[in-house]
């Protein structure tokens, strides 16, 4: 869904703790650190990881602390709210 | 992207029932099917916050992309042509190719060729057949109800029209009321425009969750006025909307004696129609084979 570079510029949150959500919080930093809490951590936990990963490189997104708070959402909702959150982090909508 | 077989037309649709299911909640979009009606609207509009307006679209986009509704038609609200939403909304919607979307105050046929001509520029830029994605006007102010059939006539892009309740005696600066008196010019003049344009029409919602009666009520009157669905908020309500829309028992006896009477010429390649000895009208022969094509979705016929 991001197609331009993106860069995270900012801090910015999106999505929610509620059941079948997830929310992400974005900050700048020098070095990429993807840090996941999920309620489902055993069983999906690795696919957690590879979709947000594919996400930030589609976005071309090399630095950046990106922090998931998971509530069992699927990965439609994780894509959706992590490109809010870079969006977000990037100064809006291009 | 929301598949439908070749042959789909979703003008011929089955819509009695429209949920409007808010837009930015995974787990009431994901589950929003379950429910039974024949038609969610995805809501980017009155049910998000303008903080969350962002958040909404990525997340109907992507539940557009990747989950299956079946046999549920699929439309989008979106946010009106006098917000900055507009815009960034059908650049994210159009592509994924909902059954049609919603466009709430709508007033006046230009409202209606701007967003002809905007979509347009979407769809070319998307390399997708221009026209092809349908709208339903939502009339819910005053103008909007005096320009009903201006608005049913500005773009073949118009299937369908709808009335909206809650916006309009606001407009009005009266209350809604569970009889309804205040909506029944509205509903009037949105019905006769529409049949007038050879388009549906939908109705507004019945806003009282509790009050079962009164939707029976205004669904059979729904019903017996011509709209062909009607919008709501609580899943609670469909089966109350669907038992509004059901076919009288009898209509439906007379109406398969007249199919019936109508293949039989068919067959025989007669040009009238007859039933018991007595002519029978083409517009009667269309409205009980739509009488039947309603049965039909209640089990009431083969």
């Amino acid at each position: 869904m991001v197609k331009t570079p993106m860069k995270i510029q900012k801090k910015a949150q999106a999505g929610s703790l509620e059941s079948s959500d997830v929310l992400i919080t974005v900050a700048p930093s020098d070095k990429l650190t993807i840090e996941i809490t999920s309620i489902v951590m055993n069983q999906f936990g690795e696919i957690i990881r590879e979709v947000v990963q594919e996400v930030l490189n589609d976005a071309e997104i090399t630095c950046g602390e990106i922090i998931i708070n998971d509530r069992g959402a699927l990965e439609y909702a994780l894509r959706a709210r992590l490109t809010t959150a870079i969006k977000r982090a990037n100064g809006g909508e291009e | 992207m929301v598949k439908r077989s070749k042959d789909f037309d979703v003008t011929k649709a089955l819509r009695r029932t429209l949920l409007y299911v808010p837009g930015n909640n995974p787990a009431v979009l994901q589950d929003c099917i379950i429910y039974g009606c024949d038609c969610v609207v995805l809501d980017l509009e009155d049910a998000i916050s303008i903080d969350e307006k962002d958040a909404a679209r990525h997340l109907v986009a992507a539940a557009l992309k990747h989950i299956d509704f079946e046999e549920t038609l699929i439309s989008i609200r979106i946010n009106g042509t006098d917000t900055q939403y507009f815009d960034e909304d059908i650049e994210a919607i159009v592509p994924l190719k909902p059954d049609f979307i919603r466009i709430p105050k709508i007033n006046c046929k230009e409202d209606v060729h701007y967003i002809d001509q905007r979509l347009s520029e979407v769809e070319k830029k998307h390399d997708l057949p221009i026209g092809i994605t349908k709208i339903e006007p939502m009339l819910e102010t005053a103008k909007g109800i005096r320009n009903a059939f201006e608005i049913a006539e500005a773009s073949p892009r118009v299937f369908s029209m709808s009335v909206g309740g809650e916006d309009l005696t606001a407009d009005l600066g009266i209350k809604r009321t569970s009889t309804e008196e205040e909506m029944s010019f509205a509903r009037s003049r949105v019905v006769f425009a529409a049949k007038a344009a050879g388009i549906q029409a939908i109705d507004t919602i019945f806003g009282d969750i509790n009050d079962e009666e009164g939707l029976l009520c205004s669904s059979r009157n729904a019903y017996m006025m011509g709209f062909s669905g009607k919008a709501l908020i609580n899943p609670r309500q469909v089966e109350g909307i669907h038992k509004g829309f059901m076919p009288d028992v009898e209509d439906l006896e007379k109406a398969k004696r007249i199919v019936d009477a109508f293949n039989e010429a068919q067959r025989k390649g007669l040009g009238v129609v007859a039933v018991n000895g007595r002519m029978v009208d083409a517009p009667v022969v269309k409205r009980s084979l739509d009488l039947l094509k309603l049965a039909k979705s209640y089990g009431m016929v083969n």
